[in-house]
């Protein structure tokens, strides 16, 4: 296993981070500033921020529908991410991705993809194209356990093996496709599809940041170091709904005592009890204050202009015949 | 002047950007042997790194020029057939086409996607002979289907260069089209502008790729008696509608010829356009494959869905004394 230094309280930082924007989100759903609901993360969180501590700033990712986890732990400003959420003129993609498309370039942040296993393909061209420049840049792709049996990601594994291309896979493994169980859905194992295509791959405890962040180091080092692809399957429990609409429409899938045994293991809990109480207490408290100029500025900044909905659709500038 | 076919300019216009831009490569099945003659002497030039041969992958291969071209690359897409559009509809449609907007113009997405032999090659039955490019200029990708060898290598290097995705036809009735070419002649041409290739006063007929040239053979049988304009568009999405309402200025009369099935075809948006804001004296025809064709083996199955020269003529003869009753 690779050697990593372990920055506990950066680490307790981005779940603390990525769970209570979630909460502060969810909050905008039910206030009706945010439109269209949300896929929270939360009890993911170690994923996204154990992945994305063993990263560089010139490292890429691709996210999913429950992408604000991978956004924010990758640096995007969470300002401009609760803006693009509520569909604002400030967001990160200026209101036009919303919260399943979220975007920052300049970070590495290839995007949030709303079609399942979709962005596998996109993450693996992108570290070819690293490649072929020249750069030691690594691609990680996330995707849930629901993306395994998409013919495109399976496709995906064959190419970048093909190829020791230098891209990580990060199966989060949530125990759900929206409603269906991993056991109703997937026959053999996550990992086992990989090792089909002669692709490591590893099961980690995806509630455990710093166990999370151990594995990806040592996946990271192999791609950057021109040994190819793997695979990390992340097991964590999905705390929350799939979407919001559940919250409402409250469909039974999960029996009550497997909800309370799956939050059990709280990855904020788990990395808070790594740092010490004060300096917790401080990093809640700088949290808090991020997240209330960050609701502040998604509520006071701009609609988008209806005149401009077209806008940015040609990265040319060619205008569209207008619909009427 | 040198005989230049409409393949060998197709592939020197990819080997002319390679050339140019280091960014461009191709992808594709069997392109380092060119089993479809576009990517011939690519691959000894450029090497395996610029000219890949994918496993029958097609959606990941899709995708993965997507990503390509997110981080700098410009690859070139050939489908060896039209019907691989349907089966990597989802990456091209809704992957690469949204990128632009979806970022709020963070990202481009430079993809050509090269449909060598699109339409029916006569005898290859119904999973290969199909023509979509209403589906892309519907949807909003940039569409380009060449008539002729100057147009496929002016058309083809705009596609290239050009930072959005662009599906570019070269259908298998124009692929055999040879002509005779200045090769220093040879130019980008910019997608969006059509061209009149014969100039009339009754008439207007939009021919769509190889259809341009039947329409052409009609206008040459029918010049004693009416006098036909045909009108090449030749890229669907953007359209030339200005170049189309000045044709229809002289002419007030429009035949529309179309590969594609009659329902939601791009000779239908083509008349409705027309009928709201252009000049006609006389109702507006269309020759197209019809409702839901499926294309059969048999050749004259397969030639009896296909727009002919027969239905032409009488498209053309009709409007033009529709007008004259009118």
């Amino acid at each position: 296993m690779t050697q990593v230094r372990v920055d506990a309280a950066g680490l307790y930082r981005t779940v603390r981070l990525i769970r209570r924007f979630e909460e502060r989100a969810i909050e905008l759903v039910r206030d009706g500033t945010i439109v269209g609901g949300i896929h929270p993360y939360v009890g993911q969180e170690a994923i996204a921020a154990g992945t994305c501590a063993a990263l560089r700033t010139g490292d890429v990712i691709t996210s999913t529908h429950r992408g604000h986890g991978h956004v924010l732990a990758k640096g995007a400003d969470p300002a401009r991410a609760m803006a693009e959420l509520a569909g604002r003129a400030t967001g990160l993609n200026r209101g036009r991705g919303g919260s399943m498309h979220a975007a920052d370039f300049s970070l590495g942040i290839l995007g949030a993809n709303a079609i399942v296993g979709a962005a596998v393909p996109i993450a693996t061209g992108a570290a070819w194209a690293a490649r072929r420049a020249g750069l030691d840049r690594v691609a990680v792709t996330y995707f849930g356990d629901g993306a395994v049996s998409q013919g495109v990601v399976l496709e995906t594994f064959n190419l970048a093996a093909l190829w020791r291309l230098p891209v990580v896979f990060v199966c989060e493994n949530n125990g759900f496709a929206t409603t269906t169980r991993v056991s109703e859905a997937v026959a053999g194992t996550i990992t086992g599809r990989a090792h089909a295509f002669g692709i490591p791959a590893s099961t980690v405890d995806g509630s455990d940041p710093e166990a999370v962040l151990h594995e990806t180091a040592t996946a990271v080092e192999r791609a950057r170091s021109g040994g190819g692809p793997s695979l990390v399957e992340c097991v964590a429990y999905r705390f929350d709904a799939h979407h919001t609409w559940e919250h409402a429409a409250r469909p039974r899938y999960r029996t009550d005592d497997e909800v309370s045994a799956g939050t059990s293991r709280d990855p904020v809990e788990i990395q808070g009890a790594r740092v010490a109480p004060d300096e917790r207490a401080r990093i809640d408290a700088e949290i808090e204050s991020t997240l209330d100029q960050a609701v502040d500025f998604a509520r006071q900044s701009p609609h988008p202009d209806p005149a401009g909905a077209l806008d940015h659709l040609y990265a040319d500038g060619l205008r569209a015949r207008a619909g009427a | 002047m040198t005989i230049l076919s409409y393949l060998k300019a197709l592939n020197r216009a990819i080997a002319a950007e390679m050339e140019r831009d280091p960014a461009v490569c191709v992808f594709g099945e069997d392109v380092r042997v060119a089993v479809s003659n576009v990517t011939t002497g690519l691959h000894k030039k450029f090497g395996s790194e610029r000219v890949v041969d994918m496993p029958i992958s097609e959606q990941a291969f899709t995708s993965f020029a997507t990503g390509a071209a997110l981080c700098g690359q410009r690859p070139l897409i050939e489908f060896q057939i039209p019907a691989l559009l349907f089966l990597a509809f989802e990456q091209i449609a809704n992957q690469a086409h949204k990128f632009s907007l979806m970022t709020g113009g963070q990202a481009a997405v430079p993809v050509t996607y090269l449909l060598p032999s699109s339409g029916s090659r006569g005898g290859w039955a119904g999973q290969h002979s199909d023509h979509p490019y209403s589906l892309f200029a519907h949807v909003g990708v940039k569409t380009v289907v060449p008539s002729t060898p100057a147009d496929a290598y002016g058309l083809l290097v705009s596609a290239i260069r050009d930072d959005d995705p662009v599906v570019v036809f070269a259908p298998a009735g124009a692929v055999g089209v040879r002509a005779d070419v200045d090769l220093a002649s040879l130019a980008p041409i910019p997608l969006g502008v059509g061209r009149v290739h014969r100039s009339g006063d009754d008439v207007t007929v939009v021919a769509v790729g190889h259809l341009v040239h039947d329409a052409l053979a009609v206008a040459e049988e029918l010049a004693g008696t009416v006098s036909v304009e045909v009108f090449d568009p030749r890229t669907l999405h953007p359209f030339d509608w200005a170049g189309l309402a000045a044709s229809l200025e002289r002419t007030g009369r429009l035949v529309v010829v179309d590969d594609s099935n009659r329902s939601c075809g791009i000779a239908g948006e083509i008349l409705a356009s027309a009928a709201e804001g252009m000049r006609l004296i006389a109702p507006p025809r269309r020759v197209t494959r019809p409702d839901a064709a499926v294309l059969p083996f048999a050749r004259d199955l397969d030639l009896a869905l296909q727009p002919s020269r027969a239905q032409i003529r009488a498209a053309v003869e009709d409007v033009a004394k529709l007008g004259q009753e009118g």
